[in-house]
């Protein structure tokens, strides 16, 4: 059984949502992220998502788009995240999930990156611009190595969409719960219930909402539906926020904070 | 030649649909739409209508007499494509998209623009229509090309600059993209080049088919037969795959799409994505693409902003596989050069963007015999590009100290 699998299978068992932050690696810095990792896994996240810089994300907000830039102008590269996960898997067995665009993972060659993603310990990969229709050129890759590769379902999804998925995906459904980029807009909890509903009945996996959930509250109300509540942009503006050291006991705050809403939302 | 693309939207390889899944829907929504009004006759002749009666459809093939004569080589045709409303060939794509829009009952445009010919001819074609129009465009293009953001706000277009990544081009498409996403329900996008994801290069490809289609018909009635080499310039490719298309299937037809070499190849500071590029994925295809070893999309140059674009449209990444046609590159220095040539012998001032195709034409045309043809697009016309010529030229059009426009 994978760790994301044995993940969702301990959050079922005790009957609650898992908390999934997402770190922009190399922002600002990859020893920052390394703090972040840590920070992250104290504070009790169930899966971390670290994101792969892109300089041209086209389903960001301006929040992961300027995050992204940092890490890219700092010279960040999809081999240095590999290692900084090959470095946590030492001593934690928290599972990892690539979170990325497509051209700097074909760039370093399908098999050639599942193979040392595995061998990092990388649970799976998320590919914003790759639906079901073009995953051709990594998802057999990342199955040969043993890896998940994690689909987006959206507002606009139809029942056609969630079937195309339902053929590909693995691990878990990252249901985006507002029609628009990471970080903008506030999710109607009913909507996203409806849907989330619907798309783990269909796909017959654990589903994860995220998109554009700010903080403990609204993450609290999805994780009522929701297999495991996302967030992202919100971390990252609050590193964005605090230049300097003064970031960790801030973001250790807001982690744990976000952790315990999602973790007690159904009790 | 198999038809292409092929119903998932690729070319061989290339093309295809790399995008957010929140843009899936609408996607196949278009699809649907553009297969059921491509067939219709009603859609085909209002488009037909607007062309006669509105951009000035068909164009002038026009022999260049002088120009030839100095090369002392082919014949060389110009298709006149800077005769078009607004001046270039773009409008072609935005009537044509602007009607599907409508028949899909969307009620808002969105566009992105580099030098803003595209946005100029998006807000052309949603003033004609009545529709409400918002254009993107990188601030540092916002600032070179203040003509053109003027127009389209007379046009009654919202002209929204774009901070993010290099400000440019590109940048302006990933922020349409993102506008697309977030107000997918009631938004067309019209996308300006034969780029994005499908079906977007096919349909623009076959909006630009006119071109191809009339210059057939028309160099066959002034010379009889078909020509022997077609000449575009390429940045995401539009102008040319809209001439070569028609042709493909004329085996003895040459073609030559011409990028942007910028201030050299070998200095790096280029658009020539099909010479010097890596495939990869930009925009919501797989094409070649101006790209660093770690999979970052570079930033193109050419003294022509319609050609600073650091990938290209896919059916030309298919085409250069295929060796169906031949790419090659021409310089600002070769552009500059091209532009007053064609000034000085037949009195038109080409864009800068089609004076690579008129550069590629004085290397080609002397070296073949004098019976032989060359048809060049000349997409489009001068006017919006006279203040970078003068100043490649080292010329003030203003007193120092005057405000730049």
């Amino acid at each position: 059984m994978s760790r994301i699998a044995k993940t969702f299978a301990r959050l079922g068992d005790e009957r609650r949502a898992g908390f999934v932050p997402f770190l922009m690696a190399g922002d600002p810095g990859l020893d920052v992220t390394r703090e972040l990792l840590r920070a992250a896994i104290d504070a009790g996240a169930d899966l971390i998502e670290l994101g792969v810089p892109f300089s041209d994300p086209m389903a960001d907000g301006p929040v992961l788009q300027r995050s992204a830039e940092r890490a890219l102008a700092l010279g960040t590269t999809l081999t240095q995240v590999l290692e900084l996960v090959a470095e946590l898997r030492r001593d934690s067995q928290v599972p990892i999930v690539l979170f990325g665009y497509a051209n700097p993972l074909l760039r370093y060659g399908a098999e050639r990156f599942a193979r040392d993603a595995a061998t990092s310990g990388v649970d799976g990969v998320l590919c914003v611009d790759m639906p079901p229709e073009e995953a051709d050129d990594l998802e057999p890759a990342l199955a040969a190595a043993g890896l998940d590769m994690i689909f987006l379902l959206a507002p606009t999804s139809d029942r056609g969409r969630i079937d195309a998925v339902r053929a590909r995906a693995r691990g878990f459904v990252y249901y985006v719960s507002i029609t628009g980029t990471t970080g903008a807009g506030a999710p109607d909890p009913a909507a996203v219930a409806a849907m989330v509903g619907d798309v783990r009945s269909r796909v017959g996996l654990p589903v994860g909402v995220g998109f554009g959930i700010t903080g403990p509250e609204q993450a609290a109300t999805l994780a009522r539906a929701a297999d495991a509540v996302i967030v992202g942009s919100a971390v990252m503006r609050l590193v964005e926020e605090h230049p300097g050291p003064g970031f960790l006991p801030a973001a250790r705050a807001f982690l744990g904070d976000l952790a315990a809403a999602v973790h007690a939302a159904r009790g | 030649m198999p038809r292409l693309p092929d119903e998932r939207g690729h070319f061989g390889p290339y093309g295809g649909r790399y995008v957010s899944e929140t843009l899936m829907p609408a996607l196949f929504e278009l699809e649907r739409a553009y297969n059921r009004l491509r067939k219709e006759a009603r859609f085909k002749r209002e488009l037909r209508d607007l062309h006669e009666r509105y951009t000035g459809r068909p164009t002038p093939l026009y022999f260049a007499e002088r120009l030839t004569r100095t090369l002392g080589g082919a014949r060389v045709y110009l298709k006149r494509e800077d005769l078009c409303h607004t001046g270039a060939h773009k409008i072609n794509n935005t009537l044509g998209q602007i009607l599907l829009a409508k028949r899909m009952g969307k009620t808002r445009i969105i566009a992105e623009t580099g030098a803003g010919q595209h946005g100029v001819a998006t807000a052309t074609a949603a003033a004609l229509f009545g529709f409400k129009c918002e254009v993107y465009m990188g601030s540092e293009d916002v600032r070179r090309q203040a003509l053109n953001v003027f127009r389209m706000k007379l046009l009654g277009a919202t002209v929204h600059p774009v901070d993010s990544g290099s400000r440019t081009l590109k940048d302006a498409l990933n922020e349409a993209m993102r506008d697309w996403i977030t107000n997918v329900r009631d938004t067309f996008y019209i996308i300006g080049s034969v780029a994005g994801p499908h079906p977007y290069p096919m349909l623009v490809r076959d909006f630009q088919a006119v071109i191809g289609r009339e210059a057939r018909r028309q160099i066959r009635h002034a010379a009889g037969r078909l020509p022997d080499v077609l000449i575009a310039c390429v940045g995401g490719g539009s102008n040319a795959i809209g001439l070569f298309h028609p042709f493909l299937a004329d085996r003895s037809v040459r073609m030559v799409g011409v990028e942007a070499a910028g201030r050299g190849i070998e200095t790096g500071e280029h658009a020539a994505s099909l010479t010097a590029g890596h495939v990869g994925v930009l925009h919501g295809n797989k094409t070649y693409l101006l790209q660093s070893e770690t999979g970052q999309v570079q930033i193109a140059h050419s003294i022509s902003a319609g050609l600073d674009y650091p990938a290209v449209g896919p059916e030309h990444s298919y085409l250069k596989d295929s060796g169906r046609v031949a790419y090659e590159t021409a310089g600002d220095e070769a552009a500059v050069a091209a532009l007053r040539m064609l000034a000085e012998q037949e009195g038109i001032i080409a864009a800068l963007e089609s004076a690579h195709a008129v550069a590629a034409a004085i290397r080609i045309a002397p070296t073949l015999p004098r019976r032989a043809i060359v048809l060049v697009n000349l997409s489009g016309r001068g006017d919006k590009d006279m203040e970078t010529v003068a100043e490649h030229l080292g010329i003030r059009l203003r007193e120092p100290g005057e405000e730049r426009t």
